[in-house]
């Protein structure tokens, strides 16, 4: 398989990580190395293999549905970049 | 007595418990050598008014009798856990500043049993790299190097990610360290640096308000001088927490009890499959010693396989990496953490990404995300999560014929800043026979066996059954006393 630029562009995007034009051509190269050699798991036999999602053999346990927590909003907002009113403040969403 | 620096943590524990000095005094000799040892770059924040605040705290407790199994020991935390109102960075300008307003489980009760806080150390930026040269406040130099490292022909590295914890220790700049392993990332840097580090099987230590990288791998642990230490400061990191869904509710024991019971009639098994190509022959050298010595002190030894090796790092670097792009999206600026401004949220989003993360973080979450992504999916994360099966039921096999494993930490002694770094695939090389034991979710740990032709310390790793953190340090114990690893580096506090 090939990695080009453009896929690395779309990945980039899907992350959220504004990358330059150089550095998209670096790592399309650096991504097509480490793909190739991932690719050796495809000798593996994992017919009837199912997938480890745990290494821990127990089920999620459960608690009652309710508030246990909170009451802190300062603490919170304590390291924003930007609050107001109890808020964090973002770009305009919504034209 | 020369210097209260040369004590262990269990000589320390003794001498505070027998008066011979004060954990002021002791606080304060370790604060001295954080500030000797700042050319290392092993601390990002130093905290010693906190350190001696609690000091003060450990000596009322040992004058009214209520000393904690801890109290007034020096510690270092690496600063991937998340200190009350301390900088909490992992070693990432995406969170420079950030001051958590909570505690992490593991740092709580190290603090509940009378734990000092020194300072936050050094390591790869989100705990991703194996040499502690992805920082985002500066390589660590092992005190290995020489003895003016900052100033050596070859400055080493001490490995990683935990490398400001594995050099502070060794250079004698904390009396011990916490460390957290997701790939190595304990010992790995414990056998660069000559040091004890014991990665506990999953779920044995709360991930709880440690910086999350791969949270189906990542695990806490001790880095010390020794394997007593080891012992004493896993019963206080280990335990039971509700915060953290995949902590196990099991009895923690007093693995104190596990080191004085010898060895004798446990099975060692020996995985022909860890001899890699061009691993130097000092350390299949080592190994062999290393079998001897357990041979000699009555283990048995077991031929095993663990056919599934060879494709450990390759499936790591799919399940770790997926896990990352989805445990780092929250760095978007909004919440903590450096913002970057942007016409619109997107954009803040992608500028803040961009300049926040470093080279192999960016690397790590755009494999992941690619890995996780509509069409890959299958072929890349679901291969890479079946083949873990394959490599945990190794483990599962092998344990039937042995009790622990014995293998080398590393395929290599420290290597130079530099070294390595043309290739990203090379450098994960070194975590070869760390990773297949955190997919499998085992508790193993690193000591310090011998001293390789350029003087540099070399690890030999046990891997244990799950929660048999008591039979690695039991088999540690009598591999340290054979082995009577003694050396220290040329530089030190």
């Amino acid at each position: 398989m090939t990695i080009d630029k453009n896929t690395v562009a779309r990945i980039a995007n899907l992350a959220r990580i504004r990358l330059t034009e150089e550095e998209q051509n670096t790592m399309a190269k650096e991504f097509q190395g480490i793909l190739s050699w991932v690719d050796q798991l495809q000798e593996v036999n994992t017919d009837n293999i199912p997938p480890l999602t745990s290494v821990v053999e127990i089920t999620l346990p459960l608690r009652e549905d309710k508030v246990t927590d909170g009451g802190y909003a300062d603490d919170i907002l304590a390291n924003a970049p930007k609050q107001a009113a109890g808020f964090f403040v973002v770009p305009k969403v919504v034209e | 007595m020369s210097s209260l620096l040369e004590l262990t943590l269990a000589q320390a524990l003794d001498g505070l418990k027998t008066k011979k000095f004060t954990a002021t005094e002791l606080t304060n000799d370790y604060i001295k050598a954080t500030e000797k040892c700042r050319g290392l770059n092993a601390y990002i924040v130093e905290t010693p008014e906190l350190a001696l605040k609690q000091a003060k705290e450990s000596d009322a407790r040992y004058a009214n009798g209520t000393a904690r199994p801890l109290d007034g020991m020096p510690l270092g935390i690496k600063d991937l856990f998340c200190t009350d109102n301390v900088q909490t960075t992992a070693g990432s300008n995406i969170l420079r500043g950030f001051k958590p307003q909570y505690e992490s489980t593991v740092t709580s009760q190290l603090f509940r049993d009378g734990a000092v806080m020194l300072g936050k150390l050094n390591l790869d930026e989100f705990a991703m790299g194996s040499a502690n040269i992805t920082s985002a406040y500066g390589n660590v130099i092992n005190p290995w190097s020489g003895a003016d490292p900052v100033n050596a022909a070859r400055k080493l590295v001490p490995g990683g990610s935990s490398g400001g914890s594995a050099a502070a220790v060794s250079a004698r700049c904390a009396i011990a360290a916490t460390g957290t392993d997701t790939g190595g990332s304990i010992r790995q840097p414990a056998a660069f640096s000559g040091i004890t580090g014991i990665k506990p099987t999953y779920g044995r230590c709360s991930r709880w308000g440690i910086v999350a990288y791969a949270s189906s791998l990542d695990q806490a642990g001790p880095m010390t001088r020794d394997v007593r230490d080891a012992a004493i400061m896993l019963r206080s990191m280990a335990g039971y927490d509700a915060k953290d869904s995949t902590s196990v509710n099991r009895p923690v024991p007093n693995y104190l009890d596990a080191i004085e019971g010898g060895i004798a009639g446990l099975r060692i098994g020996i995985p022909k499959e860890y001899r890699v190509d061009g691993m130097p022959a000092e350390i299949e050298t080592l190994w062999q010693q290393g079998i001897k010595m357990l041979q000699d002190a009555g283990a048995e030894i077991v031929d095993i396989s663990l056919p599934h090796t060879k494709y450990a790092l390759a499936t790591y670097y799919i399940v770790a990496t997926a896990e990352c792009s989805s445990n780092l999206a929250r760095y978007d600026g909004v919440r903590f953490g450096e913002r970057e401004i942007g016409k619109n949220l997107n954009e803040m989003y992608e500028n803040t990404r961009a300049k926040g993360f470093g080279a192999e973080v960016r690397r790590r979450i755009m494999l992941g995300t690619y890995v996780l992504s509509a069409g890959y999916y299958d072929a890349y994360y679901l291969k890479g999560q079946k083949v873990r099966n394959c490599i945990a039921r190794d483990f599962g096999q092998a344990f039937k014929q042995c009790d622990a494993i014995l293998t080398p930490t590393a395929p290599s002694d420290a290597f130079a800043i530099g070294e390595k770094q043309d290739d990203p695939v090379k450098m994960w090389l070194n975590d070869v026979f760390t990773v297949p034991v955190n997919l499998a979710g085992l508790p193993a740990m690193s000591l310090p066996v011998g001293l390789s032709a350029n003087k540099l310390p070399l690890g030999l790793q046990i891997i244990g059954r799950p929660f048999d953190e008591s039979t690695v340090l039991g088999i540690g114990a009598a591999l340290e006393a054979a082995a009577g690893f003694k050396h220290v580096p040329p530089f030190h506090a």
